[in-house]
C-alpha cells in the first residue's frame, strides 16, 4: 500500500511542465491534486515512471470571467475553492451546486478541476457536467495549444483526447442564455461516494414557455459521459408538461443510457433509477427556467 | 533512490525531513516522525482516518506525498492538545462515549476540528457533511456528532 518509486519533477511554469512530459512520454504522469492518481499508485494500479508534479505552477489556479460572459476556470484551481467562488455562484450555477456532491471535503481540499476531467472517470460529476455545460478545454503541448469542446474530450473509460506530453490547462464555461435552468441528480449507497447512476439537466424557456433547447447528459451510465439527444430532441418545442417529461426520461433511460451491472446494482436498476431521477432533474430545472 | 530534503511545521515545530519521492504525508509522519496517532486505513481515501491538516485544511495523508508538503503546516492528532490540556473536540469525544475502538477518531478529531475552525457553530447537518468523509464502524456517528455539538458549545 504504497506508491512505487519514481522520478520526481516540479516544474513552476506551464512551459517547463511541458518540457518534463515531451521528454518522458507515456513513462510520466502529470500530478494535480493526486485524488485518483495517489491511491491508484497505493494500489500499484498505476506505476509512473515519472511524476510531473503541478502543483507549484501557480499561474494554473484561477477563476476569471471573460468578456464574452463566460468563466475561465484554471485546471489546477481546488474544488474546495471552486465551491466558495462567487463568481461561480453567479456565473455557473450547475457547477456551484455540483460541487458539494464531489467526494467528501478532504478530497476537495486536494482534488482539482482540471484534474478531475483529465482523469476522465465516467462517474465523476465534473466530467458530466462540463458535456452539460458545453465546456471547452485548452490543451497546451509544446508547440503551441489547442482547444476541444468537452463532448469531443472524452473518449472512454478514464481516456480522453490528451496525448501523453499535452496538459489540460484550462476550462471555459459558456453563460447560460436567458431563461435557463439546471439540475443535477444522483444516487449513490452512500452519499457522496460514487455514484449509481446521475443526470445533469440544463433547459432553456423560449418567451411561450415552451422547450426552446434542453441537454440531459448522465454520469456512470457508460464508457463516458452519455449524452441522451435523442431525449432532448423530443422536448424541442415542446410544452414541458409532465407527459413530455415522462416521454423524455423513458427514451433517455431506456434507449439512450448505456449503464452496466455490478455487484450495487443491476443496469436494469440503474436504468429505472435514471428514469426517476431525469424526471425529477428536468422538473427542478423548468422551475428554475421559469425563474430566470 | 533520490532523496529530497523538505522544510514543513508539524503540530507548531519546523522540521526538515530527507524523504523519497514515492513517501506518502502519512508515511513520513508515522515512519519518519514517530506521530503514530495519525492512522493508515484504506489508503484510497474512503475511510478517513488517516486526516490531518495541510495549511489549516482537512486532507487524507494517505494521497498526498510527503514531497507535496514542502513549506506547508500540518496539523495532526497530537497536536490537537494544547501543552497537556486537551482540546474542547477531544475532551468532548470523551464525554460524549464517542470513541469506541478508537482506530478512526484521530482522523474525526481533525476533520471535526478543520469544521469549528472554519464555522464555530456548525448545524447538525453541516457536521454530517464535514464527516462524510470518515468512516466508523462502532460508534453509529451519533455520539460523535453529539460531540461536535458540545464542543461548538465550550469554544
Amino acid at each position: 500500500m504504497k506508491p512505487p518509486p519514481f522520478e520526481y519533477y516540479a516544474p513552476t511554469t506551464v512551459e517547463e511542465a511541458l518540457v518534463h512530459l515531451a521528454e518522458h512520454g507515456y513513462d510520466a504522469k502529470p500530478l494535480a491534486g493526486g485524488q485518483s492518481l495517489i491511491p491508484m499508485m497505493n494500489f500499484r494500479l498505476a506505476q509512473p515512471a515519472v511524476i510531473v508534479d503541478l502543483n507549484n505552477i501557480e499561474g494554473l489556479s484561477f477563476i476569471r470571467p471573460e468578456d464574452d460572459g463566460s468563466l475561465a476556470v484554471g485546471a489546477m484551481t481546488r474544488h474546495q475553492m471552486v465551491e466558495k467562488s462567487e463568481l461561480i455562484v453567479e456565473k455557473a450555477p450547475l457547477v456551484h451546486e455540483t460541487m458539494p456532491q464531489i467526494a467528501t471535503s478532504q478530497i476537495r481540499s486536494r482534488g482539482t478541476f482540471g484534474g478531475s476531467l483529465a482523469h476522465a472517470d465516467p462517474s465523476a460529476e465534473l466530467v458530466c457536467v462540463s458535456v452539460a455545460l458545453d465546456g471547452e478545454f485548452k490543451i497546451a503541448n509544446q508547440s503551441g495549444e489547442r482547444w476541444v469542446p468537452a463532448k469531443d474530450f472524452f473518449l472512454g473509460l478514464f481516456t480522453s483526447v490528451l496525448e501523453p506530453e499535452e496538459l489540460l490547462v484550462e476550462i471555459k464555461l459558456p453563460p447560460f442564455p436567458e431563461r435557463t435552468g439546471w439540475s443535477l441528480k444522483e444516487i449513490a449507497r452512500r452519499p457522496h461516494d460514487f455514484c449509481l447512476i446521475g443526470v445533469a439537466a440544463v433547459l432553456t424557456l423560449d418567451e411561450n414557455n415552451k422547450c426552446q433547447g434542453a441537454k440531459l447528459v448522465y454520469l456512470s451510465a457508460g464508457d463516458g459521459p452519455v449524452e441522451a439527444t435523442q431525449a432532448a430532441e423530443l422536448l424541442k418545442g415542446q410544452d414541458m408538461t409532465d407527459e413530455a417529461i415522462r416521454a423524455a426520461a423513458e427514451k433517455a433511460s431506456a434507449e439512450e443510457i448505456d449503464p452496466s451491472s455490478d455487484i450495487h446494482a443491476t443496469a436494469e436498476f440503474r436504468r429505472h433509477l435514471a428514469n426517476v431521477l431525469t424526471r425529477r432533474a428536468l422538473k427542478e430545472a423548468l422551475d428554475r427556467a421559469k425563474g430566470n | 533512490m533520490a532523496y529530497h530534503k523538505i522544510t514543513l511545521t508539524v503540530n507548531g515545530e519546523a522540521e526538515q525531513v530527507d524523504v523519497s519521492s514515492n513517501m506518502t504525508l502519512l508515511r513520513m509522519l508515522r515512519e519518519k516522525m514517530g506521530k503514530t496517532g495519525t492512522k493508515n486505513g484504506c489508503a484510497a481515501g474512503e475511510c478517513g482516518a488517516c486526516t490531518v491538516m495541510v495549511d489549516g485544511e482537512p486532507v487524507n495523508s494517505c494521497m498526498m506525498l510527503a514531497i507535496e508538503c514542502d513549506g506547508k503546516e500540518i496539523v495532526t492528532v497530537e497536536g490537537l492538545a494544547d501543552n497537556g490540556h486537551l482540546a474542547p473536540i477531544q475532551e468532548a469525544i470523551i464525554d460524549s462515549g464517542g470513541v469506541q475502538c478508537g482506530f478512526c477518531t484521530p482522523g474525526i478529531l481533525i476533520a471535526s476540528q478543520a469544521l469549528l475552525d472554519r464555522n464555530p457553530n456548525p448545524s447538525q447537518a453541516e457536521i454530517q457533511e464535514a464527516l462524510v468523509g470518515n468512516l466508523c464502524r462502532c460508534t453509529g456517528y451519533v455520539r460523535i456528532i453529539e460531540a461536535v455539538q458540545a464542543a461548538a458549545k465550550m469554544v
